[in-house]
């Protein structure tokens, strides 16, 4: 089912690349355009530390660390899973229908849906953004802080890649209603770009264990930086992004199902 | 008087089309108070910092991000009204069937988009402002005359920015393909609009360029306005000289590119 399914995305992946090569000058672009709308968030980070030294008591290095965490790895799920925001359109205007009846799991059809290579910009503009940043912090590295960095990446990916199917899901129900995931996908990350101490507390604390966006870089961050993190969380949180990864997707994948088994199609 | 009549039912239909989908605006409304609670700890946070950052004084930046969120749909600042349609008539050759009408192309937009921006507002805009207010010490004027004067500074900063969109989705007659475009007027929108800061917290140098340019019309100019911190007939000079340098600008690239969709054929 799983091979099946990375399989079939793969194709139809595939098919959407070539046909986005077709207007070349208009590729072109839209992935130069990608990278700088989404570094735009940075840039704004970086005009507001052209006033100031620190915001919520972080440095610039130390805030660019938790942009490129969040950016890269919300640019990894955005690449993937990013096109489950048209499901809405696809189930009011009857298309959805023509994907059930094909041969491959729906939810590869769905998120190969419209693939657009162009989202290639936004991880790369994270993927820069963490660059400088770890070789701008100053951290007394040791092995467990650098290999805590490529799995926290791949979490975070994961954590938001369920947020994305989480959102389909909810889709189903409420067709029109799409935009509601934007507050959670896009919101979640320019939420994580800055500091957890800008916040309030309960606020931080609906991020850490209602919706656990906090594990994509918030909490981690917060022990690689030696920084107290504003809620009191025990000295193993730091290390749980994987494990909080892997329920937030076996979540999603229950939403995912139960909203596809309650779906109806549209006519009158 | 009949071609005056004629565009208000267009505006009237704008602003109907937009009205028909409840649960799409109840979602939007929803986001948009999500993303004014995120921006406003952040900006609280800098002018925490920095007091007086702008010239604005904390209550000041919260009703900015709260304003923010009100016309990021009104204004279609990141793109979404009426130049998304009229790409894809270009497109798809739909606009020759426009062309054919006897009814001027740039106005008959222009209406749909000031009735499409006018629902946005009530239906999409008022609902997250008035939440940051009641939550949030804001800046607000007492006196009436105020918020007149901002009424008219958003009707014209629909306009400007009508005029900014046109011109790009006129560009869709060489391109072929609105995407790229599209992009482009997101991120130019965002950032010189003052979505991401305040343009008058930029620093000296690229503040002075980016006031001076026409999305500083959108968002900069209107929340100046409301606050008290702009002379108001310079703000409507500065809108109006915009708006109508655009809107000229857009009749001649419409001129020039309704000579080539004859060649094109749809």
């Amino acid at each position: 089912m799983f091979v099946e399914g990375v399989r079939a995305y793969g194709l139809i992946a595939g098919m959407w690349v070539r046909s986005g090569m077709t207007y070349r000058a208009s590729f072109a672009f839209t992935v130069v355009g990608n990278l700088l709308v989404t570094g735009l968030d940075f840039v704004g980070i970086l005009l507001m530390f052209s006033q100031v030294d620190s915001l919520g008591g972080w440095s610039l290095p130390e805030i660019a660390l938790l942009y490129g965490l969040s950016a890269t790895s919300f640019g990894i799920a955005d690449l993937v899973l990013g096109s489950l925001d048209v499901l809405g359109g696809r189930m009011r205007d009857g298309s959805f229908d023509v994907l059930l009846v094909r041969p491959a799991p729906v939810l590869a059809q769905v998120g190969a849906d419209r693939f657009a290579l162009r989202r290639l910009g936004r991880v790369t503009q994270g993927v820069v953004v963490l660059g400088w940043a770890l070789a701008a912090v100053d951290v007394d590295w040791s092995a467990v802080k650098v290999l805590l960095v490529p799995v926290v990446v791949v979490s975070g990916a994961a954590i938001f890649s369920a947020v994305f199917v989480a959102g389909a899901a909810f889709q189903v129900f409420a067709q029109d209603a799409a935009e509601v995931q934007n507050a959670f996908t896009y919101g979640g990350n320019t939420l994580l770009q800055y500091p957890p101490s800008v916040f309030g507390k309960d606020l931080v604390r609906g991020v850490t264990f209602m919706l656990p966006l906090a594990f994509v870089n918030w909490v981690p961050a917060a022990y690689v930086l030696e920084r107290p993190y504003p809620i009191g969380l025990p000295g193993w949180a730091a290390f749980a992004s994987p494990l909080v990864a892997v329920g937030c997707c076996a979540l999603a994948g229950l939403a995912w199902r139960t909203g596809l088994r309650s779906y109806r199609s549209t006519g009158s | 008087m009949g071609s005056a009549r004629l565009y208000l039912a267009v505006a009237v239909g704008g602003f109907r089309r937009y009205a028909s989908y409840r649960v799409a605006t109840a979602a939007g409304v929803f986001t948009n108070t999500v993303f004014g609670l995120i921006l406003v700890y952040t900006y609280l946070a800098l002018w925490e910092e920095r007091p007086g950052l702008g010239g604005y004084d904390q209550a000041q930046a919260v009703t900015y991000v709260w304003l923010g969120q009100c016309l990021y749909a009104t204004l279609a600042i990141q793109g979404g009204g009426a130049e998304k349609d009229l790409m894809e008539r270009i497109g798809t050759g739909g606009i020759a069937v426009d062309l054919y009408r006897p009814v001027d192309l740039q106005l008959w937009w222009l209406a749909g988009d000031v009735g499409r921006a006018g629902f946005q507002l009530l239906g999409r805009g008022v609902v997250p402002f008035v939440f940051g207010s009641l939550l949030f010490p804001m800046a607000l004027p007492a006196e009436a005359a105020a918020w007149a004067a901002f009424a008219v500074t958003l009707l014209l900063a629909a306009v400007v920015s009508f005029g900014i969109r046109y011109l790009a989705a006129l560009s869709v007659f060489w391109l072929m393909d609105g995407r790229g475009i599209g992009q482009v007027l997101m991120i130019t929108g965002v950032f010189f609009s003052g979505m991401v800061l305040p343009l008058n917290a930029f620093p000296d140098g690229l503040g002075d360029v980016v006031r001076v340019l026409p999305w500083a019309a959108q968002l900069q100019v209107p929340a100046d306005v409301l606050m008290g911190e702009a002379d108001v007939w310079g703000a409507f000079a500065f809108q109006a000289a915009w708006a109508v340098a655009l809107l000229a600008a857009g009749r001649l690239l419409q001129s020039a590119a309704t000579r080539r969709v004859v060649v094109q054929g749809g």
